[in-house]
Parts: C-alpha cells; sequence; structure tokens
C-alpha cells in the first residue's frame, strides 16, 4: 500500500471548522452523519441515485455520497442543519404544501430547491430551457432528488411559493 | 471500499510524476467513487487533481473553443460562448444525469465514465469488461439498454455519455498531456475481444483538455429517448448538426448515442445528405442507412426503428 491511508482533514460545515483524522474511504456524506452527528443529511442509495444526501458544497449542490470527505479541505459546506433563512421559507411551505409522507427524501429535496433557485437566478440553464420558472422547469430542476412516496405533486407547489 | 492512499496534485508534472499503474486521477470522482463502493475500481492511490489549473474555458486563435478537462459539466452548460456557438453541447449535457451530478462532474471526468451495463456493475455476474476472459451475461440476458451497432460477442455494453454523442458531431478533439492530440472519434474504443480497454489514454495519461473548431453556420438538434422525462441513461439519442447554403447541405453531422460502446457517427448516411437539398426520401434513406449494421439482440429490437426516427425528427428539425 503507498502511502497512508488516513489523513488529516479539515472541514468546514455550516460555518463550523473541524479537524478530524479521517480514513480516505469516508465519503462527505458518512463524516457529516457518522463523525460529526450532523443526521439531517439522509442516506438514501448511496450511489448518487436518490438526491437524499444533497448538500451544498461552495455553494453549490451536490450528492454527498459521492464526494470523499478528504477532498473538501477548505471547502465551506452547508447541510440543513445549516440552511438558515432560505432553509427555513422553504421548510415551511414544504409543511403548507403537504409536501412529504415519510421526510426521509425531505431535507435533501429542501437543500436541492434552495441551491435550484441560487442556480436559476444565476442563469444556469435546463433541459426545459422554457422563459420563466415554470412547473416544467421546476420538475427538471429538481430531477435529480426522488421521492418514494410520491409527494412531487406538493414538492412543486412548495417550491413554485417559495420561487415568487 | 479498498483501503487506498490519497494525494493531493498541485501541478500537472507532480500529478502524473505520483500515478502508478494502480492508481487512479479524481475529479469530480461522481463515477469513480461509485465504481470503487461497488469494488469495481480499486485503486491503490488516488491522485487528486481537481485542484490543477485546468478549469478555464478558452477562446482558440482560429475561433473555436478549449474546454479545460476539470472545467465542471455545469459551468459549460452555463458558458455563454458555448450557448451561442455550440448550443448542440450545452443541451447534451443537460440531457444527462442531475443538477447535483453535473455541478461536481468534469468534461474529462465525462469522457471515461463506464458503461451502467448491470452485469458490469454486479460482481456475481460473467463480465468480460471487469474481469477478461469471465465471459459476457448480457449476450443472453435482459440486454434492453445494449448495443446494437459495433458490438461483439465479449460484450455488448453502450457508452453512457450524452455529452460525448454530442462532441463526436462537433469533430471535438481531446488534449492529452506528453502526446500528440486525438480526435474525439478515436478516442473510446469498440469492444472487440479486449473490451476492458475502453479508450486510447494509457494508464498514467491524463487529458487536459478538449478543443472545438470554430462553430459551423447552420442548426443543431439533440434529442433523447429514456425511460423517464428525466434523469435516466439514453435509450437511444442523437445529435444532428446541418449547415445550409443556398438551399443545400454543405455540412451534415449525425453521431448516436446508446447504440454502441462508443458515440457512433454515421458517416455513410452523413456523406448521402452533404450536398442535398435533405427532401423526404432521403431523409429515410439516410435513416436506413444509418442502421444497416444493426444487430439487436432479444431485448432491445426496438432500438434501430427508434433510432431512425430519431434521426429523421432531429434532421427535420434542423431544417424548419
Amino acid at each position: 500500500m503507498p502511502g497512508n491511508t488516513y489523513v488529516k482533514a479539515r472541514l468546514s460545515v455550516n460555518g463550523h471548522r473541524h479537524e478530524l483524522e479521517l480514513d480516505t474511504r469516508v465519503s462527505l456524506l458518512d463524516c457529516l452523519r457518522e463523525h460529526l452527528g450532523l443526521t439531517g443529511t439522509k442516506k438514501g442509495c448511496d450511489q448518487g441515485a436518490c438526491g437524499a444526501c444533497t448538500v451544498l458544497l461552495d455553494g453549490e449542490r451536490v450528492n454527498s455520497c459521492l464526494v470523499l470527505a478528504v477532498q473538501c479541505e477548505d471547502a465551506e459546506i452547508t447541510t440543513i442543519e445549516g440552511l438558515a433563512e432560505a432553509g427555513r421559507a422553504m421548510r415551511e411551505a414544504f409543511v403548507r404544501h403537504d409536501a412529504l409522507q415519510c421526510g426521509y427524501c425531505t431535507p435533501g429535496q429542501i437543500c436541492s430547491a434552495v441551491a435550484m433557485l441560487a442556480e436559476y437566478e444565476a442563469g444556469v440553464p435546463s433541459a426545459v430551457g422554457a422563459p420563466g420558472l415554470t412547473d416544467a422547469e421546476i420538475r427538471e430542476r429538481l430531477a435529480g432528488n426522488l421521492c418514494r412516496c410520491g409527494a412531487y405533486n406538493g414538492i412543486l407547489a412548495a417550491v413554485r411559493e417559495v420561487s415568487r | 471500499m479498498k483501503p487506498f492512499s490519497y494525494v493531493t496534485a498541485t501541478d500537472l508534472s507532480s500529478a502524473i510524476g505520483v500515478a502508478t499503474a494502480e492508481s487512479k486521477y479524481l475529479a469530480g470522482g461522481t463515477n469513480l467513487v461509485d465504481l470503487m463502493r461497488a469494488g469495481i475500481e480499486t485503486p491503490d492511490r488516488l491522485v487528486d487533481i481537481s485542484r490543477l489549473p485546468l478549469a478555464e474555458i478558452e477562446d482558440l486563435p482560429e475561433g473555436g473553443l478549449r474546454i479545460g478537462a476539470l472545467a465542471r459539466n455545469t459551468r459549460v452548460t452555463a458558458d455563454a460562448r458555448i450557448r451561442d456557438r455550440y448550443p448542440l453541447l450545452s443541451q447534451a449535457i443537460l440531457n444527462g444525469a442531475s443538477p447535483q451530478l453535473r455541478n461536481r462532474a468534469t468534461v474529462g471526468g465525462n469522457l471515461l465514465q463506464r458503461t451502467r451495463c448491470g452485469y458490469f456493475y454486479d460482481r456475481h455476474s460473467a463480465c468480460n469488461k471487469r474481469e477478461p476472459g469471465a465471459g459476457c451475461d448480457a449476450l443472453d440476458g435482459f440486454n434492453r439498454m445494449h448495443a446494437i451497432l459495433g458490438a461483439s460477442e465479449s460484450c455488448i455494453a453502450v457508452h453512457p455519455s450524452d455529452m460525448c454523442v454530442a462532441l463526436a458531431a462537433l469533430d471535438a478533439v481531446v488534449n492529452i498531456a506528453g502526446r500528440d492530440p486525438v480526435p474525439l472519434v478515436d478516442f473510446h474504443r469498440l469492444p472487440g475481444d479486449t473490451p476492458h480497454i475502453e479508450t486510447v489514454l494509457r494508464p498514467g495519461e491524463l487529458i487536459t483538455s478538449i478543443d472545438l473548431p470554430p462553430a459551423l453556420p447552420g442548426h443543431s438538434v439533440y434529442l433523447k429517448v429514456r425511460d423517464r422525462a428525466s434523469y435516466a441513461f439514453a435509450l437511444v439519442s442523437v445529435a444532428v448538426l446541418v449547415s445550409m447554403e443556398d438551399g443545400r447541405a454543405a455540412s451534415v453531422r449525425i453521431a448516436l448515442g446508446g447504440v454502441a460502446h462508443k458515440p457512433w457517427r454515421a458517416y455513410e448516411a452523413e456523406r448521402l445528405l452533404t450536398g442535398t437539398s435533405l427532401d423526404e426520401d432521403l431523409i429515410h434513406q439516410a435513416a436506413e442507412q444509418a442502421l444497416a449494421d444493426a444487430r439487436p439482440r432479444e431485448h432491445n429490437a426496438f432500438k434501430p426503428e427508434l433510432a431512425r426516427r430519431l434521426i429523421h425528427r432531429a434532421l427535420k428539425g434542423t431544417i424548419s
């Protein structure tokens, strides 16, 4: 084995700095949940297919199961626990519109939706390409977050409300 | 996952210097980390190249564009020059994966994506790509997603990238540190009897950028058919680029995705259409020609007809 398979990693999560000694194999998702106790971020498929583990990495939404914690040195990570005001508005809209049943995908949905609105504002295009944030646009831009309960109509209504 | 050491590369030569036969370069990691977790990729060292200065998108002197290998997929789709001059590329990338994956995945990594063939991913199945000589369970298995062109008795897997289909149509060129550039259409290999060798990239070599030649005037269309409206791999996709001059097609490019082990250029069909006014009969003939050598398997017999119809619709879309 060439070199060390444990490394020191400095992570900044929700504005707090952490210095950890980690096995290089630890994903950002497992690091958040198992090493930092931030269990709001959920593990669904653990293969980048469901979006339940969505967090913001330097402001951009990513699947934390496909990121190694050691890759996040010097990056700023924001989880559902740290979303603050933007997260509160989205959370309340989710409750108002009944945008969940079991709730397991919800933290990922909310992180994704908050980042999606920022992407849209920044001019990031989508495959739909309609003018305005139409329902079709919102659905396409949130396609990376699956909901096994099928609460999509509520999610759509919540995100639509916050976007206005 | 097999234990591995981790090294952060600070410049190109040190990245190549610390790479070994058993190491892998790590950029976005969206495919590699997944494959490592599944026990399919087993590097003993990851060389993190994500901090190398290879993420820029730059104009080339003769009018083309150079996209750094580390440019994130989202960044490429949002770049004003790409949306303006190469909308085909932006569209193709936006039709692949999810926003989360596109935010993370790089252009170089997209080229090196590995097939999503279920037998390749399942370590209990026979797969010549994962274990040379083991056989191929896809041949007589659930092969609905699999290849109809250029496949072999060793492997019928398809290349999963949307981006590469557009790059094939755009005559893109892959720049690799320390060797001559390779046209995108020659970068990926057909499976033959060595399906585990997927590209011309040799161990330790590093893609630095992709060059797009000056954009052709004209219209382009990317169409993709998949099992759900978004976030799924292609059953069949097509990238079409047409340049009309005085009512005649000065240039026609047709590339197919989801049909072969590599992005598939339909050169014969292009030749048939070049110089013509693209009338209905000829478009039908060209679509027939593009799929003339198709060899479907038990569960993907629908693919040739689907591909013909997509070619037809895309060509009509570029004319209208």
